[in-house]
This record gives structure tokens, C-alpha cells and sequence, in this order.
């Protein structure tokens, strides 16, 4: 059970927005961790340094949140059997997909990208498909 | 100008999902969970989050060049492909096992080294496994 957070949520999104329209304004790039990560994989290096900022600031914000602030939300991980196989196909299938949350779901949807709609709802059917397997006929929690 | 810019566009991404609870993997599991422990905090952040990235999107439009690039990049293709979808159903398969996506892992890799870092170092290989089946 996690606490429904609406307002939390709207204003946290609305961050996450503020990144990807500056990403556009700013840039004329997406704001894609998926893409981000798998350039890095392939040693493109090409524009590579507004990425590293970029990601200093992803992973640095958070600690530096939690560290004075402390946990809004708590963290509840899967066991580590789980995150190994969970993160094989993410890798997988965003590099496949062209994209995940933020590439597709954010920034792609934003800009009314077929490629994107169609690659939220299948990542989503799967998704909730996934999870209803887990929970409800494997009975794992 | 570029490289504060983009410290200051991390920053907001990472605070945003942190603020959004969308670090914590449970909340998306229960998001995800419609048949049980349904938590529809994720629509608030997509809600959120899309109209204003649609706004900059607009605005780079109505510019054609960026304030700080030359060009536009942005993905053209229009057709959507076997890839595609396979790809994106993949994602939501291993997104439905562990509640993370690659924003949010490496958001939280701090926070949480050995539990995060095993599904990032996983994510690398299942992304470096595609790179050696179609690279």
C-alpha cells in the first residue's frame, strides 16, 4: 500500500515538464534517460556534455533531497532476483522501443508523436498485464 | 550558459521524481495494479508534467532554432514498426517486475546503491545485449 499523493505528484510532474520543455526550448533535443544511457553504452560522445550536467543534476537532486529533507515517499524495492530480470528487459526493450518513460511518455507525448502514443500504451498494457501475473496469479507480493 | 542549463534541467528532473514519489518502485507497481493496491498518483505526474513539456515544444517551433543549439533533433520518423511496439512491450514487462524505468533507477542510484545498482547494471547489459543482436 502506498499513499495516494495528487499534489505531490502534479507538482513533481510538473518539474519533470519544466526539464523537458527547457530540453526543447534550449536545445531542440528530447530529454530521454533511456537514449541518454544507451549513447553512453555505444561511446557516442558526440554532444556528450550537456548530457553529463544533465545527469548530475538527475542523480545529485535527489540525494541532496533526501539527505536534508529525508524520505517523502519511503522506498520499497523488489528483491534482487527481481531487479536483476527487471532491468535486463528495460535495457532491452527501450533500446528496441526507441524510448521509455520520459522519451515516449513525456516529451513524446507532448509533442503528439504516433511512435510515442502507441509505444506509452504498449509499455503500459504490458505493464499493468505484468504486475495483475505477479500479484494476482503467481500470488507474489 | 549550456552546461548550468542542463545541471539546472537534471536537477529538476531528478527533484521532480523524487518530489512525485515516483523513486519509491512500489508506487509504481501500485499504480500499475489496478486489480489491488491501485495508486493513480502517476497520471497526477504525467498530467503535470506533459502540458508544460508540450509548451517548450511549441516554443522551440515557433523559433525553429534552439536557444543554445544550431539545430532541432527531434525523432522524425512517423511509421510505427514491429520494433516499436516489441520494444515498448519488452519495457513494460521488466517496468511491471521491478517498478522502475531508467529515469527514476539512475535518479536513485544514490539513494539506494545496492539494490538500484543492481537493476542499473542489469539495464547496461540488457541494453549492451541489444547493441551486440542489431548494433
Amino acid at each position: 500500500m502506498t499513499e495516494f499523493t495528487p499534489g505531490l505528484s502534479v507538482f513533481g510532474g510538473l518539474l519533470i515538464g519544466l526539464s523537458a520543455a527547457l530540453g526543447f526550448a534550449f536545445f531542440g533535443r528530447v530529454i530521454g534517460i533511456s537514449g541518454i544511457l544507451g549513447r553512453a553504452l555505444q561511446f557516442d560522445f558526440g554532444e556528450i556534455q550537456w548530457r553529463v550536467w544533465f545527469l548530475v543534476g538527475l542523480i545529485g537532486m535527489p540525494l541532496l533531497l533526501e539527505l536534508s529533507v529525508g524520505s517523502l515517499h519511503g522506498f520499497n524495492p523488489a528483491p534482487p532476483m527481481a531487479m536483476v530480470i527487471a532491468g535486463l528487459l528495460v535495457g532491452y526493450g527501450t533500446r528496441l522501443g526507441s524510448g521509455c518513460t520520459s522519451g515516449h511518455g513525456i516529451c513524446g507525448i507532448s509533442r503528439l508523436s504516433i511512435r510515442s502514443v502507441v509505444a506509452t500504451g504498449c509499455f503500459m498494457v504490458s505493464a499493468i498485464i505484468t504486475v495483475f501475473v505477479v500479484r494476482h496469479v503467481l500470488g507474489v507480493n | 550558459m549550456g552546461r548550468v542549463l542542463a545541471l539546472l534541467m537534471g536537477a529538476a528532473f531528478g527533484g521532480g521524481l523524487w518530489l512525485s514519489g515516483m523513486l519509491n518502485p512500489a508506487k509504481i507497481l501500485n499504480f500499475l495494479d489496478l486489480a489491488g493496491t491501485f495508486d493513480p498518483s502517476l497520471i497526477f505526474v504525467m498530467g503535470g508534467g506533459i502540458p508544460v513539456a508540450a509548451l517548450g515544444y511549441w516554443y522551440m517551433q515557433r523559433r525553429t532554432v534552439p536557444v543554445i543549439f544550431r539545430d532541432i533533433q527531434v525523432p522524425l520518423a512517423a511509421a510505427v514498426d514491429r520494433q516499436l511496439v516489441l520494444g515498448a512491450l519488452i519495457f513494460g514487462v521488466g517496468w511491471g517486475i521491478g517498478g522502475l524505468c531508467p529515469g527514476p533507477a539512475l535518479a536513485a542510484i544514490l539513494i539506494a546503491p545496492t539494490s538500484i545498482g543492481l537493476f542499473v547494471i542489469a539495464m547496461a547489459a540488457g541494453s549492451l545485449a541489444y547493441q551486440r543482436l542489431h548494433g
